[in-house]
């Protein structure tokens, strides 16, 4: 990665969707010597709400540590996306689930992936939505290494999770990849 | 802090608020008094686990007044104390800090500013609380409160606001906000060889002859802890160095006056600021805490359009860095004053500037932070 990029990752609470900006930005902290900000969106509802969290990643010093033109966008729920779907770039990567996301802008370059049916069939435990859904976007974005996202989802992975959060990852990565038309 | 290249830092990665928690210990203290209130809270959270593990005490009290009452205690025994709050705790705490004011009893409130009045925007930023912490307590009395900006110098002013805490024996307040509190960046953390702790004056006299508000020690007399044999009396009422009350004149007048210059005097040797391409400035920006890290991008942005801007950035918000500012606003066309609320800073700034040009501000509330192209807008509207 070179430059600045702002990535934002969308869903409702519980869903554990802010661990995966943590991971991310960790990753670039940790593996790759970058700078990275993470602010999370807190509403009044824990669970069931709408909430985010924005990821800025830096090559220097982040100044400003709110998102203004995000390259990639992660949503896993409907009222996600029409609540948090703003200062997207023309050409920023929405990664959504279809059973959870129906409408969206189409300019963007928009990705399908059912995150939470490979969850629940193959994880059978949807605490590893987060490791899926990174994997899909370790596998649709170079912001960050794939090596580098998988290490800094292990190291925060409670201890005796780590196969398992391995496995959820390399499945979301297979899945994008398949949806890129290349093999894993 | 002096920076060593030699020592290897260990690098995290803590939303402010885990910031505040850990500096707080590193900084000896060991004793927190609170009531959770968001945007704070993961303050209160993480000193209830890390206190016990330094020998330290946390209590959780019924509510935010007995809460600053608990920290006050605890200072008295000698303590490092703390609290941490945000507006509607602060409004609150406001009667127990006046009286850590007049008894001198060294502490840190820390509050995590959000939206107001009242219950406002709890999970939202706001830099409401400025005036509260310069004007909230009744009475005359001196007020450091400290501003950082960033993930490192939140880190190094809640230290800062220990040891000047116990430096002047005073209560001192860490306004952070929102945005800072839950804001995780890259941070090394300082070792402790990089910064110095700074320990309380305490009586070198025998218990008989100790007088708490003793005025030949100086402007900050030694204060014994309670329980180590010395005894005296505290009161909130004007008193004498006895400590007990009195309603002399000339005693009331020159104990205010001592409270205000012990702080007053050595302002030199605390205020801090940051400025950024003020140098040829023609328009200058002055802002503090998160808005300042828009008003950095919008200087830069300005700069780009061929606009001369800079930006003068208070760390010690009080007392307020006024010289360097007088001398900074000398030649300028115009200050800009972006602050979350509706318009705080801007009467000090009017105050202190020495200056016939346009002093606007850049208001908003309601719980989005000022971005660096509304910043940019006013700057070249002053053009």
């Amino acid at each position: 990665m070179s430059g600045h990029y702002e990535a934002r990752f969308a869903a409702v609470g519980g869903q554990g969707i802010l661990l995966a900006g943590d991971v991310l930005a960790e990753a670039a902290i940790n593996y790759e010597g970058l700078y990275a900000a993470d602010s999370p969106t807190y509403t009044a509802q824990v669970r069931g709400g709408p909430t985010k969290v924005d990821v800025i990643i830096d090559n220097k010093r982040i100044e400003f540590p709110r998102t203004t033109a995000i390259d990639f966008m992660l949503c896993l729920a409907q009222r996600s996306w029409d609540r948090f779907a703003k200062d997207l770039k023309d050409d920023c990567i929405v990664l959504i689930d279809p059973s959870l996301v129906h409408e969206v802008d189409e300019k963007y370059r928009v990705y399908r992936l059912p995150v939470i049916e490979i969850t629940k069939k193959k994880m059978r435990k949807m605490v590893f939505t987060s490791a899926v859904s990174l994997g899909a976007m370790a596998g649709l974005t170079n912001i960050v290494k794939p090596e580098s996202l998988r290490k800094a989802l292990l190291k925060k992975a409670p201890r005796g999770t780590e196969d398992a959060n391995k496995k959820a990852f390399q499945l979301g990565y297979d899945a994008a990849l398949e949806l890129l038309g290349k093999s894993g | 802090m002096d920076k060593n290249k030699n020592i290897e830092r260990k690098v995290v990665f803590w939303p402010g608020n885990i910031i505040v928690a850990e500096a707080a210990i590193a900084a000896g203290c060991r004793f927190f008094g609170g009531y959770p209130i968001t945007p704070s809270s993961e303050i209160a959270h993480v000193m209830s686990k890390r206190l016990p593990e330094v020998k330290g005490k946390f209590i959780q009290m019924e509510d935010e007044i007995a809460a600053m009452g608990a920290v006050i205690g605890a200072s008295l025994t000698g303590m490092k104390a703390m609290t941490a709050t945000s507006g509607p705790g602060f409004s609150l705490k406001q009667e127990n800090i006046g009286y850590a004011c007049m008894i001198e009893a060294p502490c840190v409130v820390v509050n995590v500013m959000r939206g107001g009045p009242s219950t406002g925007l709890p999970t939202a930023i706001g830099q409401s609380d400025i005036m509260q912490a310069r004007w909230g307590t009744h009475g005359d009395r001196p007020v450091i409160a400290l501003t950082p900006a960033y993930s490192d110098e939140v880190y190094s002013e809640t230290i800062r606001a220990f040891n000047l805490a116990e430096k002047f024996r005073t209560p001192v307040f860490l306004l952070i906000d929102e945005v800072l509190g839950h804001l995780s960046e890259r941070l090394e953390i300082p070792d402790p060889s990089e910064y110095e702790l700074i320990e309380r004056p305490r009586p070198t006299v025998k218990p008989e002859d100790y007088n708490p508000y003793d005025p030949s020690f100086g402007d900050v007399p030694p204060i014994a802890d309670y329980f180590s044999g010395y005894r005296y009396h505290t009161t909130g009422l004007n008193h004498d160095m006895t400590g007990f009350p009195t309603t002399s004149q000339e005693l009331g007048q020159s104990e205010q006056e001592r409270m205000i210059r012990k702080v007053m005097s050595k302002v030199d040797e605390f205020e801090s600021y940051e400025e950024y391409m003020t140098e040829d400035a023609d328009i200058l920006i002055v802002t503090f805490g998160s808005t300042a890290r828009a008003a950095m991008v919008a200087v830069s942005d300005a700069r780009a359009a061929g606009i001369k801007a800079g930006l003068f950035r208070p760390i010690t918000l009080w007392p307020f860095p006024e010289d360097k500012l007088r001398e900074l606003s000398k030649n300028i066309k115009g200050i800009v004053v972006p602050e979350a609320n509706l318009g705080q800073l801007i009467y000090e700034i009017q105050r202190v500037a020495h200056c016939d040009a346009p002093i606007v501000g850049v208001n908003k509330v309601g719980g989005v932070p000022i971005y660096p192209n509304e910043i940019l807008v006013k700057i070249k509207e002053l053009v």
